[in-house]
């Protein structure tokens, strides 16, 4: 699959099998336009305009092809007004350079096999594949039949595959039969040793990350809150310590090899817990050197309650603190007020500026969200900059489509020219030594995740759970509200197996509207919770979240476009 | 005079490659960093 955009004066061919991004001037670009639809055959018979030798004897015959040589013919007539013969043979052998390493028109679909893997109920983790099945050898050989180029390869797949559903004793009988088959012998350096181990790696069913609801209260009522202002449509509460620190040991005890442990402390607004907050990580912290865990705490506040205590012991506690800013003061006042309807800017905004000042280490965000109200959310960024602020995130609301706030379809193209005007300004801002940070721009495509992260999405429900007051286990912050989401609780553990099975087979490849997107293995599939609430199904697509999604990612390419041409 | 490439390609990461390995399973959580309503993994760091 190939993907081509033009942005901000760059045009992009992406290969999406190899994952690779090249950047490429008009004459390759009128070329790929041309042929990326093509079979990889077609597209080596087309670019070999003068190097016949060079293709392998299968793909002469291509060549030789009358409607490959028309369609030759027809791009070089396309392009010879503009473009002398040379130059485009010289653009068409470039191309078919890259072609024959396997970063264009690459067919080999380096996913095939998880998908397999996927199909047979091995359930993708950050860390590699679990294998939630029994009947491992057959599962093998069914990999083996899949990689397998002999003839009966298919046949034996399929009599594998129906062997899990009819038992075991015909399985047994079946992998006998396999076994003494020819195919076997066949198949013996195809199939990837890595397949054996890591692949089927047994299941260790870790959390790593909580998130800790401290306080179902809030001291504002934002009128767009996911979290029904705090109370999650429940009772206000604050997390009592004790529960706090059996989150802290239920999180020790259920994350299996993982080292590094994540505990956001969320609400509501957290600071109305803050005592609490400080003892749950005392506790937590004195845990470390026994356990050799390493916990990694955020909080996410609204800054109303921050004072020298709370700045203090954040910069050396969290390593991460997102703060809730909206961008302008009409902006941020709109929704962001107190119970008697006041608007909090001139409160927080000195607090998160005195906060980000004195903040020497980790990391933090100004986190805003944009809606209807404030499509032209730059404007909000920009006035987020003036304040000095220069690590910004900025969220489009989460919000049923009735609301008046809710984003509508112009707004959703406005947006995205939002998203470039974004990046050509952080392009800009670069070059005149002001560079700022946009958390979704934010991607390193050399050391980013790896193949089981990118398969395996946020983790939600498996790897992370949200902790409410009295302990309840959900899947996510997100479907906190919603008693059909209850996992069970720290003292008993994951009581709901049904949906922590239905999580578990949350991924990419289950995705099935995924398959065809471009963007697939850069968002994973996107938000379960989004999509629930979207379309009533945790395996559906959040349609506008995806089109803004994939906005936002081809703006990120652009910047990397910018670093890597003009430094 | 500076001439410009026909075609330049960003490095990447090799996700073959990575099927040669164990994921560490170390990295971030999406949700624990700034977004909260969005999830999108390929902004998380890679901890190995």
């Amino acid at each position: 699959m190939i993907h081509t955009f033009q942005l901000l004066g760059y045009n992009f061919v992406l290969d999406i099998c190899s994952g690779s991004v090249h950047i490429v001037d008009d004459l390759v670009y009128a070329i790929i336009e041309r042929l990326k639809d093509v079979p990889r055959d077609v597209a080596l018979a087309v670019l070999s305009v003068n190097s016949s030798s060079a293709l392998p004897e299968n793909l002469s015959s291509a060549k030789n092809n009358d409607s490959n040589s028309d369609m030759r013919h027809e791009l070089i007539d396309t392009l010879s007004p503009r473009y002398t013969k040379e130059d485009v043979e010289d653009a068409m052998n470039a191309l078919l350079a890259l072609t024959y390493d396997d970063k264009l028109f690459c067919e080999k679909d380096p996913f095939e096999k998880w998908r397999v893997l996927n199909q047979h109920r091995n359930l993708p983790t950050s860390k590699g594949f679990e294998c939630d099945n029994k009947d491992r050898n057959i599962q093998t050989k069914i990999l083996e039949c899949t990689s397998c180029d002999h003839e009966n390869g298919d046949v034996w797949k399929e009599r594998l595959k129906s062997c899990i559903s009819t038992g075991t004793s015909n399985a047994n009988k079946t992998l006998k039969a396999y076994d003494g088959y020819v195919c076997n012998s066949k198949v013996e350096g195809v199939v990837p040793e890595n397949l054996g181990d890591c692949s089927f790696k047994k299941a260790d069913g870790a959390v790593k990350a909580l998130c800790l609801n401290v306080a179902h209260a809030c001291n504002l009522a934002c009128s767009y809150c996911f979290a029904g202002q705090g109370k999650y449509k429940g009772a206000q509460a604050l997390m009592p310590l004790e529960t706090g620190k059996r989150a802290i040991d239920f999180l020790v005890e259920h994350s299996a090899d993982r080292h590094y442990l994540e505990v956001d402390f969320f609400g509501g607004e957290p600071l109305l817990n803050w005592p609490m907050v400080k003892e749950t990580v005392a506790y937590a912290r004195s845990l470390e050197n026994k356990t050799g865990k390493r916990f990694r705490f955020t909080l996410t506040t609204n800054g109303i309650l921050i004072d020298d205590d709370v700045i203090d012991f954040t910069n050396r506690e969290m390593d991460n603190i997102v703060l809730s800013l909206d961008g302008r003061k009409s902006t941020h006042d709109r929704f962001r007020v107190d119970r008697q309807g006041s608007g909090s800017y001139d409160t927080v905004v000195p607090k998160f500026q005195e906060l980000v000042r004195r903040r020497t280490q980790g990391t933090h965000y100004i986190r805003g969200t944009f809606t209807h109200a404030n499509a032209d959310f730059l404007n909000d960024i920009l006035h987020l900059l003036e304040l000095g602020f220069t690590q910004i995130s900025m969220e489009p609301v989460v919000s049923p489509p009735d609301m008046p706030y809710a984003l509508t379809p112009d707004d959703i193209v406005f947006i995205k020219q939002q998203y470039e005007e974004l990046a050509r300004l952080m392009i800009q801002r670069r070059k005149e030594g002001r560079p700022f940070t946009f958390y979704h721009y934010m991607t390193d495509l050399e050391h980013g995740p790896c193949i089981y992260k990118r398969i395996a999405g946020c983790g939600s429900g498996t790897e992370y759970l949200a902790v409410t007051p009295t302990g309840d286990l959900y899947p996510c912050h997100q479907l906190v509200d919603n008693p059909a989401f209850l996992m069970g609780n720290i003292w008993d553990g994951i009581t709901n197996t049904a949906l922590q099975n239905t999580y578990r087979h949350l991924n990419l490849l289950s995705r099935k509207t995924c398959r065809d997107c471009w963007a697939q293995l850069y968002c994973s599939g996107g938000c379960a919770a989004n999509a629930f609430h979207t379309t009533g199904d945790l395996f559906g697509i959040d349609e506008k979240g995806c089109e803004l999604f994939r906005k936002r990612m081809e703006c990120a390419l652009a910047i990397k476009a910018a670093e890597a041409l003009d430094g | 005079m500076k001439t410009t490439p026909r075609i330049v390609t960003l490095k990447t990461r090799d996700l073959i490659d990575d099927t040669q390995h164990d994921g560490c399973g170390e990295c971030q959580t999406s949700c624990q960093s700034a977004c909260k309503t969005s999830s999108g993994v390929v902004n998380q760091a890679c901890e190995q």
